[in-house]
């Protein structure tokens, strides 16, 4: 790839990326009120998103060997109980974190 | 002055796990970058005018295949649909603030997850205070990507995992949005559905037909669950 092919690809990724990002906001400008449908969307998709991106980020696990999936969900696991029983950003995210990369290099 | 450092302070904590997933992603993207032959100053301008991690890796996958504009394009689109999504539930919040257009240029996953179940402190002025978490963001994102870029793979030990920090820092938030109690029925609807198509379509194609299909729902779930948030209301 030459620097100006190099370029146009990069170019392109950031006006596609821009354009996703920013379509909505186009679409419904601020002078006019949102409607009503995408309110309620701005109210319930934060929850279902957040769900959508853990599972998202665990998309890599699979069941042919241990280390596949036990890493991942143990950490995950984890995280959950460590915030449900403490609520400390430091424990939940470096403790989580520890854990994962511990058992990646022992599994 | 005060009313900026007041929502510098308020929005910085909210960002230090962002500090540290960027941080450590950056530098992984500016490695591989450096790697594939192309000089800092390419990572840093991709930070700086992209601003989308993951589709920053697949760039560099791209910068290596033969060159097509529309296979660029289609490759951006999928990537990043989910940010439409972003867009769509920030659309109300974003409204009226002076810093809106940088906003909308800056809402990746992690700026999109602290804003959307972040509450601005009160008499702290909210066009600033959502402006420094995405800027801080922002800037943390190009230091680890052009440090990765610069120091190449020399670093001195082995950091392969560090990146669970973004799966965790999203496990706390949804864990938070759960007991807060207000969206217990779409949080189900996302990890169900995501799950439901990883299972059917696999890990390179779930994505939007998940998204598809939790727009679906949520929506055939309106009535139902605009009569729970009035009862909660009550």
């Amino acid at each position: 790839m030459t620097t100006a092919q190099a370029l146009m690809t990069l170019g392109t990724v950031a006006a596609v990326t821009l354009a996703l990002r920013a379509w909505p906001f186009l679409l419904f400008p601020e002078n006019k009120e949102t409607p009503n449908f995408l309110q309620y969307l701005g109210r319930v998709l934060p929850y279902a998103i957040m769900g959508m991106l853990v599972v998202y980020c665990l998309r890599d696990t699979g069941f042919a060997g241990l280390g596949d999936w036990l890493p991942g969900l143990a950490s995950v696991a984890f995280v959950v109980v460590a915030h449900r029983l403490w609520h400390s950003l430091p424990i939940s995210l470096i403790g989580g974190t520890a854990l994962y990369m511990v058992l990646i290099r022992l599994i | 002055m005060n009313k900026i450092a007041a929502a510098f302070k308020a929005a910085f904590p909210l960002t230090v796990p962002v500090m540290l997933g960027y941080l450590f992603l950056g530098i992984a993207f500016g490695v591989m970058l450096s790697q594939s032959g192309y000089p800092p100053v390419w990572a840093l301008g991709m930070s700086c005018f992209i601003f989308a991690g993951s589709m920053q890796f697949v760039c560099v996958d791209l910068l290596l295949s033969p060159f097509s504009l529309a296979g660029t394009a289609l490759m951006t689109l999928m990537v990043n649909a989910r940010h439409s999504f972003y867009a769509i539930s920030m659309l109300d919040r974003y409204k009226g603030k002076p810093a809106r257009p940088y906003l909308i240029f800056g809402l990746t996953d992690e700026t999109y997850s602290i804003l959307c179940s972040a509450k601005t402190p009160e008499g702290v002025d909210e066009n600033l205070f959502y402006f420094f978490v995405t800027a801080l963001d922002q800037l943390y994102w190009i230091t680890g990507s052009v440090v990765g870029a610069v120091v190449g793979g020399l670093l001195p030990f082995n950091t392969d995992g560090i990146d669970f920090v973004m799966t965790a820092l999203f496990t706390v938030i949804f864990v938070e949005q759960w007991e807060d109690g207000g969206g217990r029925v779409p949080a189900a609807v996302g990890v169900g559905l995501t799950l439901l198509c990883l299972l059917i379509f696999g890990r390179d194609g779930f994505l939007i037909p998940a998204m598809a299909l939790i727009l679906i729902v949520l929506a055939v779930l309106k009535r139902p669950l605009e009569a729970r948030e009035r009862g909660r209301a009550a």
